[in-house]
């Protein structure tokens, strides 16, 4: 990490971003100064954050839609629940039995993973993305049908509770390590394929890449996170509904991600806190006649935020008033959009606007699966 | 008999009942930069795509420094020894020019690395890491792209997307090297630089080149045999010279 004297403080600001928020929460809810309700919202943001992170990395990097991440949360969630619980007999919520029940889950994960990978990772975009979906809904309803006694069946699977204080502690450490994994991942040469792939999947085989490896690698890790996300999850409750693991939730962890920005770890960070902070404060705000509301507001925010993002009308706003051009105005970085900051740093540019058609509209995903039917080669038709 | 480093035996292929080559037999000698010519749809990108796995052979094989590659997978090819450009330029746009050439380096294997020692930073990562990034920059000063190593592959200009295409393909280090039209788009300046660049890798890198071009001044400043082709079967395979002065292949250019 350290190449001579330049340590490039950039790419470890999110380290210490978040090292520095866990450290003052962390104090103040270890002497006793936080209310309940703000450890419980913490919670539930750094499990945002890991699902956020670790889909990032096949959304927004390897470039696959995956409409599933639930679904290896969920496996996570009921494997490494069960693994508490029955160990919590024996050994009580201690720290040791979180670590046992996060590496159990995290593993079942990513072996699951590697199981839907090998087969579905031969589909592309549209197909891909529906065999994914379809693969979270199968998780859910296998642990809605369980016995009582194995896994809850429909009234959920219950799951020992650890010491609300130490939890989201415990939960942001997790993300710290899940964020030095994957972008060390992404910032090495195993990165690089996995974005080349996604640049240009012919051109990353003609140079020898091996496609399915690096698929499936970058499947299997982000389930692994998921998984972890999931037991993390499991401690944090009392019971584990496989209900709460549905498509939509899927959904919702990957608008963390567009949000964010695809390809750009920080920005989904930021979203995933973002967006829980949002649910959690329109639920307590708007109560009573006004709980309709809750969801409306929300999209509206979502909306705003997205067209704000995106739209081409209001590009000249958004270069003129932005942090970076913020940054550049009190001489703090170099501003110039055509060079990139340095040779490594370039995992963070990647084309939201494209990324986000390619989900979000359907018109143009017809229009490039037609195009990908003819010959990959010669699309452009001359010889 | 001469050394061939690639050798194709009756390869062709057809999709359903169209023929898009067949019988084609090309022997080309080490060190040799060989031309692949012929008037639209001959059926030259389709060689090329057979040469580097895209597409199987429905008949014939080809060989490699007499090592049979038929049937091998595009990543199995191109760590054999084959690398190309494409004839529509497919760079990895954005990323840097200098990571689109350290994508070229991946299989080598002086620069071995397991995933798992990237992830936990581990000592090989950064000794690996550093020597692909100084491999890369010399790769890049012989194209005279070193200055723009850091910009987004994308934001090159044109003449210099189809080098760094070239240099990302020679970053493989391959035996031979398929370039599909180099010159396409160039102005006569660049091709004229183009065919410099292409002498000088040929002889720096010790490849052989196979390259398809319409630019004919470029072909026969470069080439000193060539195949032609028309309509998927080889219409004439000889020195360039008499190759264009053939009755057959001006009349399959320009008509009768």
């Amino acid at each position: 990490m350290i190449r001579g004297k330049n340590i490039k403080w950039k790419d470890f600001i999110n380290y210490a971003v978040i090292a520095v928020v866990t450290i003052i929460f962390g104090s103040l809810s270890v002497t006793g100064n936080l209310a309940s309700s703000t450890q419980f919202l913490l919670e539930k943001m750094s499990i945002a954050i890991l699902m956020a992170i670790s889909l990032s990395l096949v959304v927004g990097f390897l470039g696959e839609l995956s409409l599933g991440h639930a679904g290896f949360m969920c496996v996570g969630a009921y494997l490494g629940g069960k693994v508490a619980a029955v160990l919590a007999q024996s050994m009580g919520n201690s720290i040791v039995t979180l670590i046992l029940s996060v590496l159990v889950g995290g593993a079942v994960a990513a072996v699951c993973g590697v199981v839907i990978g090998l087969p579905a990772l031969r589909l592309k975009g549209d197909y891909l993305a529906i065999v994914t979906l379809a693969f979270g809904e199968i998780v859910k309803s296998i642990f809605q049908n369980t016995s009582f006694e194995s896994f809850g069946g429909t009234l959920g699977l219950s799951t020992p509770r650890y010491d609300k204080k130490v939890l989201f502690i415990i939960g942001f450490v997790l993300v710290i390590i899940c964020l030095a994994v994957i972008q060390n991942l992404i910032r090495s040469k195993h990165g690089r394929a996995i974005t080349a792939i996604r640049d240009n999947e012919i051109a990353a085989k003609a140079m020898g890449i091996n496609v399915t490896k690096y698929k499936l690698l970058a499947f299997t890790v982000s389930a692994c996170f998921a998984g972890i996300g999931g037991v993390l999850y499991s401690w944090s409750n009392y019971t584990v509904q496989s209900s709460n693991f549905g498509y939509n939730y899927s959904i919702e962890i990957l608008v963390m991600v567009v949000l964010g920005g695809m390809g750009n770890i920080n920005g989904g960070i930021l979203a995933a806190t973002l967006i829980t902070y949002l649910n959690t404060t329109l639920a307590t705000v708007l109560t009573g006649d006004l709980a309709v509301l809750q969801n409306l507001v929300y999209a509206l925010i979502l909306i705003v935020i997205v067209i704000y993002n995106n739209s081409p009308a209001l590009k000249s706003f958004r270069e003129r008033y932005n942090l970076k051009a913020l940054l550049h105005k009190i001489k703090l970085v170099k501003h110039d959009p055509m060079r990139v900051k340095d040779d490594e740093a370039v995992w963070d540019r990647v084309p939201t606007k494209i990324a986000m058609d390619e989900i979000l509209s359907v018109d143009t995903k017809v229009r490039t699966s037609v195009a990908e039917k003819g010959d990959p080669y010669e699309s452009e038709g001359e010889d | 008999m001469a050394e061939y480093v690639l050798e194709t035996k009756n390869l062709g292929i057809s999709f359903g009942g169209l023929k898009a080559a067949q019988n084609v037999n090309i022997s080309i000698e080490k060190g040799e930069i060989y031309g692949l010519i012929g008037p639209n749809g001959a059926g030259k990108t389709t060689i090329f795509n057979l040469l580097t796995g895209v597409y199987k052979p429905t008949t014939g094989t080809f060989m490699l420094n007499g090592e049979n590659l038929t049937g091998l997978s595009e990543q199995a090819i191109n760590r054999k020894g084959i690398a190309r450009t494409f004839q529509n330029i497919r760079l990895f746009n954005n990323m840097s020019v200098i990571r689109n050439v350290m994508v070229g380096l991946h299989n080598n294997p002086e620069f071995k690395c397991t995933a798992i020692e990237s992830m936990f930073r581990l000592p090989r990562h950064f000794a690996s890491e550093k020597a692909m990034r100084e491999r890369a920059k010399e790769i890049l000063r012989i194209f005279d792209l070193e200055e723009e190593r850091n910009n987004l592959a994308c934001n090159l200009p044109y003449g210099k997307q189809r080098k760094l295409e070239i240099a990302r393909a020679l970053a493989t280090s391959p035996k031979l090297l398929l370039l599909d039209e180099p010159a396409a788009g160039m102005n006569p300046n660049e091709t004229a630089e183009l065919m410099d660049t292409v002498r000088l890798i040929r002889d720096k890198f010790d490849v052989t080149v196979l390259l398809i071009e319409h630019d004919l001044k470029f072909v026969v400043g470069l080439c000193n045999r060539v195949t032609v082709l028309n309509f998927g079967t080889v219409l004439a395979q000889e020195s360039v010279a008499e190759a264009l002065s053939n009755p057959a292949v001006v009349e399959a250019y320009i008509g009768k």
